[in-house]
């Protein structure tokens, strides 16, 4: 899950990383409101998880509350690349001697983590990456050991930051980095970091990914999921449990197994079909995980042809045949059904559709087969 | 032959007594895998259909010989899970566990590194692992699966490890092993671990290798495969029509910029000499023709 900047900040300020004072405001006057107490001069900033909002014109100064007011109306609201804006960050304005860049994340072919420190921070580290990247110090940290003050500090000399900074950065790096694994993150980025001409460092952005995994220890991350701004189908799926990520196509697909579903959309595609969405069912899917998914693709009014993609291993291929026929009961499903069912229990499965079978609910004997049927009659 | 388990591999089950534990174990068993313990703490010396249940697993080890655990339980215990199996004398250890968090796999991964190196885990959150015949450890439907060789498996993903095994032994092409890494961000074992193990075994004449978006596991595949590797490799890696930025199911599923795209994966296989197929079915049918050519 991906964090708006003012919840990254707020994550971070939970592990002590120092951040500008600011708060959130979702209406003009309550941006006032926060800048008449954090004090001017202030920065709005939209809320949105895209980049290139500054660009957009989703950055602002303000000096007093007549500019607060002016450019809070016009942010709000604003579509940033197909995000509208629905939250605003107030901070107040922080002048700028130097930007720094600071992440820790995953080295997946280390099975260790990997801190990023650079002197050339405000610029994506992309660019820096590709450009210079000499500019980059890279720590590799074993995951069992962690990172203490010692190694920060040498880590932040070794990347140059200037002398006067050091000594916060490091402290600030050794607290990111427990952010990054007490916090559970995926990614814990700061870009940039901050020295003030009075010598100060902070954090001036925060990009937070949390590990979805980790939810069952962090019961407070219900606060970031209430404000996720999601396609209607995939909020629908989600409230069901199902794995789903809304697409363009017409084929409504429905497997389990994150890879099958996956091939599953490259075989409709090698066939002359699109994908309306991915779903995976996952492992162990019974009777009414399965209505549950046909429930949400029928919901899509794009879908014009529902391939359902088995091979049971976990999945017990009856239930699914149970799930279907259950589904058929408890909604009236638009589109023809094409089922492939292969796997555990799938005998048991084929012979609980036979009776059913009809011109809306076919089976076909395999994976490709199934695809060229559930494309002919989207395209129909 | 077959590469890390076979006929004379025993093994527990770590969750035996819950409902997956019970259904896959027994499942194995009756494949003919030498299921010989269970373990749940507080369980001790009751059985599961005639298999005996123990309190620990260094307990379970000194009653039976076991050599190899069957994980079968929540992501909360899974780690510490793996870890007591290894402490325990356990040497193959397979947890198909779905949802650990990434940092309790970082920490459980490098800990059996330094502590136990001597020790394999398959997985997390993989599909388990086939010698055909032999033993069946995890959640592979065994009927699908074919004896007598000669291509070993090794896939990232659980339903598209079936779907290989299928398409083989629909055309009678049996298997060696068939091993699903799983599609987690720290896999305790990897392709290069299971391409090796394949290219030592001699009853092993050609590989199926069946990866996803995400990482560069692949493409660190393909480097070993053009210096270390002699025997064919058949490859599908799936996800070319997956929209950037997206996890697709999979923790590790993911293409973040222009890495981890089906299309750079398949590129540097295809440098290395692999067969390189668009879907299963094709995987299948090259794999068919190069054994066929034997």
């Amino acid at each position: 899950m991906d964090l708006f900047e003012y919840q990254g900040k707020q994550y971070f300020s939970r592990f002590g990383i120092a951040v500008s004072p600011g708060d959130i405001a979702d209406s003009v006057d309550q941006a006032v409101a926060v800048a008449e107490r954090v004090g001017y001069p202030v920065v709005i900033k939209a809320q949105v998880k895209v980049g290139g909002r500054g660009k957009a014109g989703g950055v602002k100064l303000a000096n007093d509350a007549e500019e607060v007011r002016f450019h809070a109306g016009n942010i709000l609201g604003l579509d940033i690349k197909g995000h509208i804006v629905h939250r605003v960050w107030v901070e107040r304005s922080s002048d700028i001697a130097k930007e720094y860049y600071a992440s820790f994340t995953l080295d997946r072919p280390n099975k260790s983590h990997l801190g990023m420190l650079s002197a050339q921070g405000g610029v994506e580290i992309e660019v820096v990456a590709e450009e210079n990247p000499d500019a980059i110090s890279f720590l590799s940290i074993d995951p069992v050991r962690g990172l203490d003050l010692a190694t920060a500090r040498k880590w932040v000399d070794e990347a140059q930051l200037d002398e006067v900074a050091q000594e916060q950065a490091a402290e600030l790096l050794v607290k990111l980095y427990e952010c990054y694994t007490k916090g559970d993150c995926d990614l814990a980025e700061i870009n940039p970091l901050i020295l003030t001409p009075d010598n100060k460092v902070h954090a001036l952005d925060a990009k937070v990914t949390l590990d979805e995994n980790a939810a069952f220890r962090h019961p407070e991350w219900e606060e970031f999921r209430a404000t996720e701004t999601e396609d209607p189908r995939e909020k629908m799926a989600k409230e069901k449990g199902l794995n789903y990520i809304g697409l363009d196509g017409t084929v409504g697909i429905i497997a389990n197994g994150a890879g099958l579903a996956m091939s599953t959309l490259d075989v409709v595609n090698q066939v002359g079909g699109t994908a309306a969405n991915f779903l995976d069912i996952g492992g162990g899917a019974n009777a009414d995980v399965m209505a549950s998914a046909l429930e949400v693709i029928n919901a899509d009014p794009k879908v014009k042809a529902i391939f359902v993609n088995i091979f049971g291993g976990i999945t017990r291929v009856d239930e699914v045949a149970k799930g279907v026929l259950e589904a058929l009961k408890r909604v009236s499903i638009s589109s023809p059904i094409v089922l492939r069912l292969d796997g555990t229990n799938a005998v048991e499965g084929r012979a609980i559709l036979a009776p059913h079978v009809s011109d809306t609910l076919i089976t076909e004997p395999t994976m490709l087969d199934a695809a060229r049927r559930a494309v002919e009659l989207a395209n129909a | 032959m077959a590469i890390f388990v076979d006929e004379n591999t025993k093994v527990l089950v770590q969750g035996l007594t819950g409902g997956q534990g019970r259904f896959h174990g027994l499942r194995n068993r009756d494949y003919g895998t030498k299921i010989v313990g269970g373990v749940t703490p507080g369980k001790g010396g009751e059985d599961v259909d005639g298999i005996p249940v123990f309190n620990s697993v260094k307990e379970a080890v000194a009653a039976t010989g076991a050599t190899a655990s069957f994980i079968v339980v929540p992501p909360k215990f899974a780690p510490a899970a793996i870890l007591e199996a290894a402490e325990g004398g356990i040497a193959f250890i397979v947890c198909i566990t779905e949802g650990i968090p990434a940092h309790d796999e970082a920490v459980t991964y490098n800990r059996l590194v330094e502590e136990y190196p001597h020790v394999r885990l398959l997985g997390p959150n993989c599909p388990g692992i086939i010698s055909p015949g032999k033993c069946n450890i995890g959640i592979t439907a065994g009927d699908i699966a074919l004896p007598g060789g000669p291509v070993g498996i090794v896939s990232r993903s659980g339903t598209l490890t079936y779907q290989a095994l299928h398409e083989l032994s629909q055309q009678g092409i049996g298997q060696t092993t068939c091993v699903g890494i799983g599609g987690d961000p720290v896999p305790g074992t990897n392709f290069i671990d299971c391409l090796a193990a394949f290219e030592a075994d001699p009853e092993t004449k050609a590989v199926m290798m069946i990866g996803e978006i995400g990482g560069s596991e692949e493409e660190r595949a393909a480097e070993w495969i053009k210096t270390n590797m002699t025997k064919p490799v058949v490859s599908y890696i799936a996800g070319v029509t997956a929209p950037a930025g997206r996890k697709m199911g999979h923790a590790g599923a993911i293409i973040s910029g222009s890495k981890g795209t089906a299309q750079a994966k398949m590129d540097a296989l295809a440098a290395a000499g692999v067969h390189v197929c668009l879907n299963p079915t094709e995987a299948g049918e090259k794999m068919v023709e190069i054994v066929k050519a034997l």
